[in-house]
């Protein structure tokens, strides 16, 4: 699976099998995530928050990932919460509270970190649980999870797990199509118009290549007999145990808690 | 089993129809070669006999009949027909669709992998699969439905000539006796034993001959082979340059590119340098980094004017032309003309270009519009335009037929004869034989690769390594590298053959 990254963690769809939680259903796992996500979305209470991030981190090895390893991970989001508390520092709107910094145009007060800090800690809480749900989930498995324990159709499921794999393969080509323009004599040179102009045309290429294969692809999967009208076999059954409503059951449990830490 | 008569199909807003006026019966376990010119309909009827040109597509008229159960179809490029991410689960994906129950899936697939002989793990990514491995999953795939009719459209044209042959083996083992095979293929000696009949398709419309594989031997193969068909007994001309080789226009020396070590190569003015190997050993991104396109991540590449990767776009374009193996990748405007005048050609030049490429009837059309072999043409046209002195290739004659193929030998033998270097990355043996004047044969795979090839090892290296003012015994001749000095044969490079271009 090339499109997962490979960092040093060790952790890939393949890699968390073994652990308890890693190998729940896709659809429980889903469940259970978007009952913990929505809770913490609908609060602004900074310990019920803080008690979000360490369930997280501490929740993590048992999708096979160490809490370092999920944080790693989680890189981008965390840069993203940085740039929160900073802008908000700098140009939140209501500056009410204790001040604790004037210096210049700047004032910092308790309010204006209360919320930079609420809204930084939300980002993570719901970035840094999908990032454990679906790093240790195989595409394959989530459409036939899907498929087998939802009603989305297969035509739905498959097509998009197809298309998934081609989307794999645009890396490639997008570099293919780039030297090819410089082969034409085609490059920015530094110019920021012109750099938007190649950077346009290399898209537009990409996206009629992308278009090709993607119809070639729908063709191979016609012939094989895909979406035809006949009730469509299973291959890989995927059996629904207690331990997945367990897990639905556990998400539910800690978005109660959350609310509950949020209006105590 | 397949009754067509007088059966036609035109594609929505076309004029000309695809396949016109076709009789044509085909019993179970028939093995037909579907044989035809560039737009003689071969793809359009294997398409109609797939059932996969839906009504509101197009017009169809007489009649079209396919009294089997199952029907299977490979195309050529295998990334483009590869569903699933895991190989088992592409060979169930055909027969989950048809409904087979998963207990009846399993020993199926593991039945059908081992026919086609596929080594790896059935939980293996299809997207680490070599070409021909990916190739040979698809097969699997179309055969385990047990299809009553088989059709292949150029299954081997994306495939190096090893992963070629094992695909026709398994065309010759493992396909049931009843079934019934339709192939389309532009190189037909290596298919002839695979075959009990040949079907002829009339550009025009109709069957211009329907006869045993043995009679393409006789005048109607003398023929086809005027029209643009490969035929058996037709050899390519020997195209080899007259006189020895001059300047080396580019070197790459150590060079290294992930984790790929590429062997030192020079090319010289007039001179056809080719480049193979099998799929994965580095071809592609050889000539890439010798084409400036790609930064190697060690080992430098040397020209007159310093490393290429470093010029500028245009600078590039107007010193080393290079032509990808996909002509649309280069296509940048909306006409053929323009094409050409990109970069500023002169209006003349142009006019010239379009002249000898015979592209002058298409000037006012879309670039995207075009044939293969136009396509083709014209994107060697667009790397000639700023004048290089050097003209790299990645599989010039991919896909073409045989009256294109001579084109582009032909083309590329002028070019080298008025002075040109030229590099082409094949691997197709004819090229090698008909045109190039040297041969460089890249090993196996990265892991084949002896690392001591990077390092560089004895005095003869260092010899080459005067670089551009070109090497000391480069004018040892034309007919082998063995007196080049572009690398030792001790270094762990299978040393190429003499490629027999004695002038």
């Amino acid at each position: 699976m090339t499109v997962w990254p490979t960092d040093g963690s060790g952790a890939g769809p393949g890699a968390g099998r073994w652990a308890p939680l890693a190998r729940r259903t896709p659809v429980a796992k889903i469940a259970a995530l978007a009952l913990f996500t929505t809770a913490a979305l609908f609060t602004r209470d900074l310990a019920a928050l803080a008690f979000a991030l360490a369930v997280t981190l501490l929740a993590a090895p048992l999708f096979g990932i160490t809490p370092w390893g999920l944080l790693r991970r989680g890189l981008p989001a965390l840069f993203a919460a940085a740039t929160v508390v900073l802008s908000l520092t700098l140009f939140a709107a209501d500056r009410s509270g204790t001040v604790l910094l004037h210096f210049g145009p700047f004032l910092v007060t308790t309010t204006v970190l209360y919320n930079a800090a609420t809204l930084a800690l939300r980002l993570l809480v719901i970035a840094l649980p999908s990032i454990l749900v679906f790093s240790t989930t195989d595409p394959t498995d989530l459409a036939d999870s899907l498929i087998q324990h939802t009603r989305v159709s297969a035509r739905f499921a498959i097509g998009a797990l197809a298309a998934f794999r081609l989307v794999g393969l645009l890396g490639e080509e997008w570099r293919t199509i780039a030297m090819a323009r410089r082969a034409r004599g085609l490059d920015a040179g530094g110019n920021p118009v012109r750099w938007v102009k190649v950077f346009a045309g290399t898209a537009f290429g990409l996206l009629v290549g992308a278009i090709r294969r993607g119809t070639r692809l729908a063709v191979a999967m016609d012939a094989r007999g895909f979406d035809s009208g006949i009730p469509r076999g299973l291959a890989r059954p995927i059996p629904w145990r207690a331990a997945d409503w367990l897990l639905i059951l556990a998400g539910a449990v800690l978005a109660a808690a959350i609310q509950y830490l949020a209006h105590r | 089993m397949i009754r067509l008569s007088g059966y036609g199909w035109r594609h929505a807003g076309r004029r000309a129809w695809a396949v016109r006026g076709l009789d044509l019966r085909i019993a179970p376990g028939e093995r037909v070669l579907l044989l035809g010119p560039s737009g003689a309909g071969k793809s359009t009827l294997l398409h109609a006999l797939a059932g996969l040109l839906p009504a509101d597509s197009g017009e169809a008229e007489g009649e079209l009949r396919v009294d089997a159960e199952h029907v299977g179809i490979v195309f050529q490029d295998p990334q483009s027909q590869l569903v699933m991410s895991r190989a088992g689960d592409e060979v169930a994906f055909g027969l989950e669709n048809l409904g087979w129950p998963a207990d009846r899936i399993w020993p199926r697939v593991d039945e059908v992998l081992a026919q086609v002989g596929f080594g790896p793990d059935r939980s293996r990514s299809t997207s680490a699969l070599s070409g021909g491995e990916q190739q040979r999953l698809v097969l699997a795939g179309a055969l385990a439905a047990r299809p009553g009719l088989l059709l292949l459209d150029e299954p081997t044209a994306n495939l190096d000539p090893a992963g070629a042959e094992r695909v026709r083996r398994v065309l010759r083992g493992a396909v049931p006796a009843d079934t019934a095979v339709v192939l389309v293929e532009h190189r037909i000696a290596e298919v002839l034993d695979l075959v009990t009949r040949v079907v002829v398709l009339e550009p025009g419309g109709g069957v211009r001959a329907d006869v045993p594989p043995e009679l393409l031997r006789g005048p109607l193969g003398d023929d086809l082979a005027a029209t643009g068909v490969w035929v058996p007994g037709h050899p390519a001309p020997r195209l080899h340059a007259a006189t020895p080789p001059g300047d080396v226009l580019v070197s790459g020396h150590d060079l290294r590119v992930r984790d790929l070590a590429l062997p030192d190569v020079a090319a010289r003015a007039g001179e056809v340098l080719a480049i193979t190997g099998p799929n994965g050993s580095g071809k592609s991104t050889l000539a890439l980094a010798l084409g400036g396109l790609l930064k190697p991540a060690a080992g430098e590449v040397r020209t007159r004017y310093g490393p290429p990767h470093r010029w500028r776009a245009p600078a590039l374009a107007a010193r080393i032309g290079s032509v990808f193996q996909n002509p649309e990748h280069q296509f940048v405007t909306a006409t053929v003309r323009d094409e050409l005048a990109l970069g500023g050609t002169a209006p003349a030049r142009r006019d010239e270009l379009l002249e000898r490429l015979r592209l002058s009837h298409l000037a006012g059309a879309n670039p995207f519009t075009l044939s293969g072999g136009e396509a083709r043409r014209l994107s060697v046209a667009t790397a000639l335009a700023a004048r290089p002195e050097l003209l790299i290739l990645d599989e010039p004659t991919f896909g073409q037929d045989r009256r294109t193929w001579l084109e582009l030998v032909d083309m590329l033998a002028g070019l080298r004869d008025s002075g040109h270097g030229v590099i082409t990355v094949t691997h197709d043996p004819d090229v090698v034989t008909s045109l190039a004047d040297r041969a460089v044969s890249l090993p196996c795979s990265p892991s084949d690769a002896d690392p001591s090839v990077s390092g560089s090892s004895d005095g003869r290296s260092s010899d080459g390594g005067s670089g551009i003012s070109g090497s000391s015994d480069g004018r040892s001749g034309i007919s082998g590298f063995t007196g080049t000095g572009s690398f030792d044969a001790g270094s762990g490079i299978r040393p190429s053959a003499d490629t027999g271009g004695a002038p």
